[in-house]
């Protein structure tokens, strides 16, 4: 599904990404974990085409082809989803609004006919009830004045909607109390299935206790470090980062 | 890599200005120069009466002794008042639509304001000025069975006298400003309503304003009166050829409004703005206002500014009316070379009066942006009061946006407010909606229209589209 081969990415003139290799297939969960500053959010905006990222090396390969050079609407359109660390409000503009015309244009990239109105009210109430998001929101100005709990819903909520082929979620459980993380992972977990790929960032642990990843990354200093299965989230959030880096100094 | 976008980006070029044509018509045209002769000769061309001629001679006169104001935050080179021709009408004079010479038809059908009134706007009467005269007013005999008069200025001065003579130069005084007097000396057309007492006028009434000929200032007036318990709402849409040259266009505009009156006047300026490098473009120098002479008279302004290579208006309301309510809600958008200088003043005089001021400017390329506001609650106005809400959006590094807010309370019972805030469309915000797979262009207009929605949300239905498109037509190549 996807390939990152000795990636190399810097943002304002600064090297953050420095050969990063990753492969990602159909249906799996990858962790990425890290210690702050390793290049986590910085993995997400290059996979989605931030412009402000610049890749300096290496390739980035979705389905056998390469991003580079690949507009960040036409990335979405070929089915890949970023649920953002801080997603941005847009004044004026309702999130049903803003979907329905998300969701038609990614529609049509795919050959498929574009919701109206009732269609698409139809199909965002289910999705909706997925992540324990009110009715409400559908109405307000995206993202405008939502808590934080809300406004990471919103990004599921959208995820289902979209139906990416990868989906890479951005510290989704960042901000969140118990039994929001729970709701948000169990309707992340719901959208698992064997076409579905996802890369999930965090910090801690307690997301992946409800949201099993098959393969547990360690992103230190540009670079995935160490590669293992769900115990190895287990054993970075009991020891923290220090061994990792202890064992890689010489 | 991804293709380059900021939106602190590029700037390409406008999507050719749609109404850029100019119609071959024969015209009368006056020679460029002012002076007392001219203001005359109109006078005379129009068989106006003397008491009219002498009002223009007078105010012909008191614009000799003022100078251009300077305080304004624009610039551009002084204006030769003598280069401009002060007089262009179609030399045909229509009795009525079938005598309208058929390229003029074709011209309005080309703008979108068919003047046929079975190819009509449904629910709209359309007043046409074409250069300096009114050429066409649809729907008149349905308003007339109901007591409303809407005419051309100069069949208003012939028609009804006393109210022409009761009511112009009430609002806005020959002497008011500048621009005012030098329109009050030449102004040639226009559109005249009267909505008498009681009557709710069934349909939207709409001027379309066409600069035409090269070289010629258009000076129109505009005067509406509703009479108490009347209502009506009036929009007025103005295009114009593109010239290299600069061209001005300094109209004045009265409202009056009576007991229990309300008046809802939205425009929609699409003046040609000049070209990306800033080269020709009209100079919109504008006065309106209008007085909130009844108790609980309700004035409401909206408009959408995206022509014009210089606005300089002030759409504002006096409040005199115990429990008058005055209303402001702009948009204006400057892209390219495009500057505007525009607000609103709130003149609180009565009791229990009311005004509220949203203000919106987008500025896009190298455009330049002031909000300009007066809010002034005198001493009798207890009760009084003002909310004034204003807010900047940028499309890249090289424009700007300015905020001058004046207030004046000299009543200490009143209550005013304001709220102001300046925001970029951040490179975040664009990458959000792309993330989503919204084109960039699409995720602009998106988000732009989002920033104005609290504004058009008070225009007629039809228009709000039109502004909505007109907006996205401006803004083509502000990103990417």
């Amino acid at each position: 599904m996807l390939e990152l081969v000795d990636l190399h990415a810097r943002v304002e003139g600064k090297e953050i990404l420095r050969g990063l290799t990753l492969s990602v297939g159909a249906g799996e969960v990858h962790a990425i974990m890290g210690p702050n500053g390793s290049g986590k959010s910085t993995l997400s905006k290059v996979i989605a085409g931030h412009p402000g990222y610049v890749v300096t090396g290496g390739d980035i390969r979705f389905r056998g082809q390469s991003l580079l050079g690949v507009a960040p609407e036409e990335r979405a359109r070929a089915g890949i989803f970023l649920s953002f660390q801080y997603p941005v409000e847009i004044p004026g503009v309702t999130t049903s609004y803003f979907l329905k015309a998300a969701l038609n244009a990614v529609r049509k990239a795919r050959g498929l006919p574009p919701l109206d109105a009732m269609d698409f009210l139809k199909a965002a109430k289910a999705k909706m009830r997925l992540v324990g998001m009110p009715d409400a929101l559908l109405h307000r100005a995206l993202n405008e004045g939502f808590s934080g709990g809300e406004k990471k819903r919103n990004e599921i909520f959208q995820m289902a909607m979209l139906e990416p082929a990868l989906a890479v979620l951005d510290e989704t459980d960042s901000g969140l109390d118990v039994d929001a993380l729970r709701t948000i992972a169990e309707g992340i977990t719901a959208l698992r299935s064997p076409e579905r790929s996802m890369i999930v960032i965090t910090h801690y642990q307690r997301l992946l206790d409800h949201l099993v990843p098959d393969f547990t990354h360690l992103l230190v200093g540009g670079r995935i470090v160490k590669s293992g299965g769900k115990e190895l989230a287990l054993e970075v959030e009991q020891r923290g980062y220090g061994w990792v880096e202890a064992e890689l100094s010489p | 890599m991804s293709q380059p976008l900021d939106a602190a980006g590029a700037v390409a070029a406008r999507e050719d200005y749609r109404y850029g044509f100019v119609t071959p018509i024969e015209a009368d045209c006056l020679p460029p120069g002012l002076d007392e002769s001219v203001v005359r000769w109109i006078s005379a061309k129009k068989e106006e009466p003397v008491w009219l001629t002498d009002w223009r001679v007078a105010a012909f006169r008191a614009w000799q002794a003022m100078t251009p104001p300077s305080w304004q935050n624009v610039h551009f080179p002084p204006i030769d008042y003598q280069a401009v021709s002060y007089f262009a009408a179609p030399r045909q004079q229509p009795k009525s639509l079938d005598e309208v010479d058929p390229e003029i038809l074709a011209t309005f059908e080309k703008l979108g304001v068919p003047l046929h009134e079975r190819a009509a706007l449904a629910g709209v009467a359309v007043d046409a000025v074409f250069d300096s005269m009114s050429v066409a007013t649809t729907f008149k005999g349905k308003l007339a069975d109901l007591g409303i008069v809407f005419c051309s200025f100069g069949e208003a001065v012939r028609e009804h006298p006393e109210l022409v003579k009761k009511y112009l130069g009430s609002v806005v005084p020959v002497h008011d400003n500048y621009f005012a007097a030098l329109n009050s000396a030449v102004f040639s057309d226009g559109s005249f309503v009267f909505i008498p007492k009681g009557v709710r006028c069934p349909m939207e009434l709409s001027t379309y304003f066409r600069i035409n000929a090269a070289n010629t200032g258009q000076f129109e007036r505009t005067l509406i009166i509703a009479e108490a318990g009347s209502s009506v709402s009036y929009l007025e849409g103005c295009t114009a050829p593109k010239r290299d040259e600069n061209q001005l266009h300094a109209a004045v505009v009265e409202l009056v409004a009576l007991d229990d009156a309300k008046i809802k006047y939205s425009t929609v300026q699409n003046w040609y703005p000049g070209d990306k490098e800033g080269r020709g473009g009209i100079y919109n120098f504008v006065t309106k206002r209008g007085a909130c002479l009844g108790a609980r008279s309700h004035i409401s302004w909206t408009q959408v500014e995206t022509g014009s290579a210089i606005t300089w208006k002030y759409p504002s309301c006096i409040l005199a009316g115990e429990g008058s309510v005055g209303e402001f809600y702009s948009v204006a958008l400057t892209h390219h070379h495009q500057q505007a200088d525009t607000g609103t003043k709130m003149i609180h005089l009565g009791r229990n009066t009311r005004s509220t001021i949203v203000s919106k400017g987008i500025s896009a390329g190298k455009g330049q942006q002031t909000y300009r506001g007066l809010v002034q609650v005198m001493p009798k106005a207890t009760g009084a009061r003002s909310f004034t809400q204003c807010d900047s959006l940028l499309l890249g590094s090289e424009c700007g946006a300015h905020t001058f807010p004046y207030l004046d309370v000299r009543n200490g019972a009143s209550t005013v407010e304001h709220e102001a805030s300046t925001a970029k469309i951040g490179e975040d915000q664009l990458f959000y909606c792309r993330q989503r797979g919204l084109s960039a262009e699409d995720a602009v207009s998106m988000i732009v229209n989002g920033f104005c929605r609290d504004v058009f949300k008070e225009l007629p239905m039809e228009f709000a589209v039109e502004a909505r498109k007109l907006l996205e037509v401006s803004l083509e190549g502000a990103v990417g």
